[in-house]
């Protein structure tokens, strides 16, 4: 049969943000894929030029709804080692614990729309019944469900108080419960595994060639996790890198249920080494210099390159974000596969548009 | 996943019957601004540090006027704030089909 070109997107019930691939199949198997994006590009990076510095936090923040608290606190580590300013060890234990619930909604919301791409859609209702569980935690200690506004630079804008602290952590465990019967699901039920085992299948060498980030690099069984680099509060709170050798699309869904359960523990041993003291240094003079800093997100590997000049506004901001290391990867897992495995395999990447358009 | 399934259908649902049931709001949520004019000042340092720019003050008639479709509920101005004249609600800002500014005018300066 010739070939066919199918267009994908950037409007499709499994996308949640639109990105397009033209699809050019025979037979029903894909042979090609060429991606195509910029549909929501906002020109952030630009506003650095007229945000100041500190402004600009909020503008990072929002650059993703999904993972904005790190971005937020990885802007504002940079800023903080140009201006060579250290964040109160409470303040590092602070953003290592909502960076951590921030994990866990994302990978929660990652499970619901996975559900859902294969069809499984009293699983979906579930995942984000957990999830907004969470949310509302969110909300309580930062005030915002998913825009969190908590992070500054030279510190965080609200502590969580010895009051607060035991009943967060509670409703947390009672979660963590929840959410375990979920992942029990995802990775035993029958018919999640005859859609995602031996679909996608990405090798060691590929994953690693290709420049992939996050869940997708360690489903392929290269250990590397950001937060072993000791941000934060990670070079005090034990954890191991969650890691999978098989590399189709069960083994990057497994090394999310078991991230999301390994982040419950995170937060619970962070608050319990939480020392008390400041949670803010103050902040004087302007950034000068260039930096890049490195953090794990949710999806991946996140890179943010500043440059300042000693004026109270950048002189210019690049962010890499992790789905845009993916892409290549996903182009790769696409090629050969069949049609209708096409949402699952697009969905494994856990691809967040707005971050890499920016 | 059947156990779940038959253990969520002898239960009442999670979610609530809205508009007819207001959610319950969470303590500490940054919701809409409320603004005191008895306390205001009108120093004007609120509007310098919005991050949208969504405050504007005018010290001589003692104005003080936002856009709440530009204001992202951060809590910025509340922090700055010398006389604690703002606060953040936990309520949230009700739909709007105009794009106004809200104004508040405070009191005439009684005389020194």
């Amino acid at each position: 049969m010739a070939k066919t070109i199918v267009p994908f997107g950037p409007q499709h019930p499994v996308l949640p943000e639109p990105i397009h691939l033209d699809l050019v199949v025979e037979d029903e198997v894909v042979v090609e894929a060429r991606p195509s994006i910029g549909f929501i590009h906002r020109g952030l990076e630009r506003l650095v030029e007229r945000k100041d510095f500190n402004e600009f936090t909020y503008v990072a923040e929002r650059i993703c709804g999904i993972c904005s608290f790190i971005h937020g606190q990885t802007y504002c580590q940079g800023v903080e080692q140009l201006m060579h300013l250290e964040a109160p060890l409470r303040a590092k234990y602070l953003r290592t614990i909502w960076g951590e619930m921030s994990r866990i909604h994302s990978h929660l919301l990652w499970l619901g729309l996975m559900a859902d791409a294969v069809g499984f859609e009293n699983l979906f209702m579930h995942s984000w019944r957990v999830r907004e569980r969470l949310l509302n935690v969110i909300e309580g200690t930062t005030g915002g469900r998913v825009i969190f506004g908590t992070c500054k630079v030279g510190g965080v804008r609200r502590d969580i108080g010895p009051e607060a602290l035991p009943g967060t952590l509670k409703e947390l465990e009672s979660i963590e419960k929840d959410a375990r019967e979920i992942t029990e699901i995802f990775l035993h039920d029958s018919s999640i595994k005859d859609r995602l085992c031996g679909v996608g299948v990405l090798s060691r060498e590929d994953a690693y060639a290709l420049g992939c980030v996050g869940p997708t690099l360690r489903a392929s069984g290269v250990e590397q996790d950001m937060r072993a680099l000791g941000y934060a509060a990670f070079d005090q709170v034990p954890f191991k890198v969650v890691t999978r050798t098989e590399g189709d699309s069960y083994a990057r869904c497994a090394v999310r249920c078991e991230e999301l359960l390994q982040s419950f523990e995170i937060i619970r041993q962070a608050a319990a080494r939480m020392p008390e003291g400041e949670i803010a240094v103050k902040v004087s003079g302007n950034p000068k210099g260039e930096c890049i800093v490195r953090t794990e997100q949710p999806r991946g590997e996140v890179v943010y390159w500043l440059k300042a000049n000693g004026t109270k506004n950048l002189e210019r901001f690049r962010v890499r974000t992790p789905t845009f290391a993916n892409i290549p990867a996903l182009l790769k897992l696409l090629q050969g596969c069949d049609l209708a495995d096409v949402p699952v395999l697009v969905l494994t990447i856990d691809p967040c548009i707005s971050c890499t358009e920016r | 996943m059947t156990g779940i399934a038959l253990k969520w259908a002898l239960k009442k649902p999670v979610t609530s019957r809205y508009p007819f049931e207001p959610r319950q709001p969470i303590a500490d949520s940054r919701g809409t601004l409320d603004f005191d004019t008895l306390t205001c000042v009108y120093c004007g340092v609120c509007a310098k540090k919005c991050p949208t720019g969504a405050i504007e003050v005018v010290r001589s008639g003692r104005r003080w006027a936002i856009d709440r479709l530009l204001c992202i509920s951060c809590g910025a101005c509340v922090e700055i704030c010398p006389k604690k004249s703002l606060a953040l609600d936990t309520r949230h800002t009700g739909p709007t089909i105009t794009r106004d500014r809200e104004f508040f005018t405070g009191a005439e300066k009684p005389a020194a």
